[in-house]
């Protein structure tokens, strides 16, 4: 019966609308190829780098308008195998292979375009290089020149210190002229000075700067007989801090009064670190709190419970996020510069003295450099002669590099 | 009497909140996120005053940073730069070829480092002052092109290149009277002295607006705290 059925059904059906057992030929038209690749050595840089241009494909924005990106891949000879090394997105010229394994070898490299279907195009020609390491970076002339002069401005008012016994000025900075009535005001309350060199590392010029500053503040506590605790969070500043403060104790003739112990590790969290300060800054109640280095978000935190507790507070920092809080919630602020200047300021040594000159005659160059492009921009602006040029030649030179 | 006052308000507010809890409120089942919620609290409650819930998180806080950064150091440092490298994949054989110039590059920064542990010694301390010295000293001279860009070349571009605008010459104008500001070779007298308030201004208002910034920045976070306590603990607000 079920046969018979069948059958019945079977002889139904019109070829119509029989289902066709017909598979839909796709047409794949691949894009045309990147073509004129070439690789070369990455310019100016530390080597393990090779740089690729090519001319994007036909079909790139034009032609078939199909390629959406190209990919790029390297093989260790000229036969392959050529593994894929990345993608470029459509339009591009150019390609950085930054993981070169080994320099002074050379490596082949060839490009294919691909569209949204994922269908790539043949392969580009095959290009190759090597990578080699850059003594000079041949594009930073400006900085070499800016460099020299500034030197030499270094050295010409240091020589005129030196040799010729120059008296130099340095101008009143008032939180530098308050260290040692802190440190005297802490001495008289019978309090400890905290010095805080922030969570910076020593290869910050800040954190140096504040050593150097820690260096005066240790000379003056030795002299007083007053206790300096230094809490760190870097255990490199916490070696150097401690060297700097003991040689500060032998200095001023106490080297038995320096307890390194004082002079510790708290921990290289940035909050633990804050929380760490805070509860010392609660429990001994220093009367002088120096916060000299670098500081983020721990900033107003420190300085808050400073001023809690009564201290004076002298704050340095270059973080110019973080000044805003310091000069709020402390007594003295030093910014940015001032705290560069603290050690020729403190020590009044004559050669250091000379590296403050030295420093403003730079400044001066630079708001020569301003003024002057600033008049050439304006004459330029008003299309008068060939300033306009100069102008952007001037501001083409400090883009380079 | 100012110490009373902060109990009593912040007991207040804590019994507040626990009322709310109980009654309209859905307190998280999870443990971690109630040890986060007490530790959180107990470092709020130095707004009060130093008591022995904020020691114990200021010490807990302390301490676990300070185990982790070792973790990490031992395994980031230690084991990945100096043992790995020198006993088991010995990086310093390149086609079955030992290659000393890529042995010392690792032997001698973990010589440096060792002369960290000089330290302990009494007659030797002074060797730390090597490795010190050679970090100080290596960033200070790769950090001069750096400082060239960024504090010089890029500023001295960014300020020549403006428009003809009352803006453009105010900034220009603002430029110029800071750095004159951080003169100290001169005193500040006279046209110099005049031209530095004129920049301290600049800076203060500089300051100003920096210091509105951040402190949008903090609230921001102290929201974050608060929906931290108040929704995913307590369940309070949804």
């Amino acid at each position: 019966m079920n046969v018979l059925l069948a059958f019945l059904f079977l002889i139904q059906q019109s070829p119509d609308s029989l289902q066709s057992d017909t598979t839909k030929v796709i047409e794949v038209v691949r894009p045309a190829p990147p073509t004129d690749v070439i690789a070369m050595d990455t310019p100016n840089d530390e080597g393990e780098s090779i740089a690729l241009q090519w001319t994007i494909s036909k079909d790139d924005g034009d032609g078939l308008n199909s390629v959406i990106l190209y990919n790029v891949f390297r093989a260790p000879s000229k036969e392959g195998p050529f593994d894929y090394i990345g993608t470029v997105g459509a339009g591009r010229t150019g390609y950085d292979d930054q993981d070169v394994e080994k320099d002074k070898v050379t490596y082949y490299y060839k490009v294919k375009s691909q569209t949204k279907d994922k269908v790539e195009s043949e392969a580009s020609n095959v290009a190759s290089a090597q990578s080699f390491p850059q003594w000079f970076h041949h594009g930073r002339w400006n900085y070499l020149i800016f460099g020299v002069l500034f030197t030499f401005f270094f050295a010409f008012y240091l020589s005129r210190a030196k040799v010729k016994g120059t008296k130099l000025f340095i101008r009143k900075i008032a939180g530098l002229d308050a260290v040692e009535e802190a440190v005297g005001r802490s001495t008289e309350m019978g309090k400890p000075v905290l010095f805080c060199p922030g969570i910076g590392y020593l290869y910050h010029i800040a954190t140096i700067a504040a050593l150097t500053i820690l260096g005066k503040i240790a000379k003056k506590t030795a002299e007083y007989e007053t206790r300096l605790i230094m809490p760190n969070y870097d255990p490199l500043v916490m070696t150097a801090a401690q060297e700097i403060v003991k040689q500060s104790y032998t200095e001023a003739g106490r080297p038995d009064n320096f307890n390194e112990k004082d002079i510790f590790y708290l921990t290289q969290d940035q909050f633990g670190f804050a929380a760490g300060v805070d509860g010392i800054m609660i429990r001994e109640k220093p009367g002088a709190i120096f916060l000299q280095g670098v500081f983020y978000a721990e900033s107003l935190i420190l300085a808050e419970t400073g001023h809690s507790v009564g201290a004076i507070q002298i704050a340095g920092t270059d973080r110019v996020t973080q000044l805003p809080f310091f000069i709020s919630a402390c007594d003295y602020t030093l910014i940015g510069e001032e705290m560069f200047a603290a050690s020729s300021y403190l020590s009044r040594d004559p050669v250091m003295l000379g590296t403050i000159k030295g420093e403003d005659t730079s400044k001066v160059v630079i708001i020569a450099v301003i003024i002057i492009g600033t008049i050439m921009g304006i004459l330029g602006g008003l299309n008068i002669g060939p300033f306009g040029t100069w102008f952007l030649n001037l501001v083409n030179w400090f883009t380079r590099g | 009497m100012k110490e009373r006052k902060g109990l009593i308000i912040g007991s207040v507010i804590m019994i507040a909140i626990f009322v709310l809890m109980f009654i309209k409120g859905e307190p998280s089942k999870s443990i971690m996120v109630w040890i986060a919620a007490i530790l959180t609290l107990s470092i709020y409650s130095f707004l009060y005053k130093d008591n022995v819930f904020y020691k114990f998180a200021e010490h807990l806080f302390v301490g676990v940073s300070v185990g982790y950064s070792v973790s990490v150091v031992w395994q980031n440092a230690f084991i990945r730069r100096v043992f790995d490298p020198l006993f088991i994949t010995r990086t310093y054989i390149v086609n079955d070829k030992f290659s000393l110039y890529l042995f010392l590059g690792i032997v001698i920064p973990t010589l440096l480092g060792l002369l960290m542990l000089s330290i302990f010694t009494k007659k030797q301390a002074w060797l730390i002052r090597i490795p010190i010295a050679f970090v100080v000293g290596s960033y200070a001279g790769m950090g001069i092109a750096p400082s060239f860009q960024a504090n010089i070349f890029e500023q001295t571009r960014s300020t020549l290149y403006v428009t003809l605008s009352i803006s453009a010459s105010i900034m220009i104008v603002g430029v110029i009277s800071t750095l004159v500001y951080f003169f100290f070779s001169k005193e500040h007298k006279g046209l110099l002295g005049k031209t530095a308030n004129l920049g301290i201004w600049f800076i203060m208002i500089a300051f100003g607006a920096s210091f509105g910034y951040t402190v949008m920045a903090r609230i921001s976070l102290l929201i974050g705290r608060m929906q931290f306590l108040l929704h995913d603990w307590l369940g309070v607000i949804k």
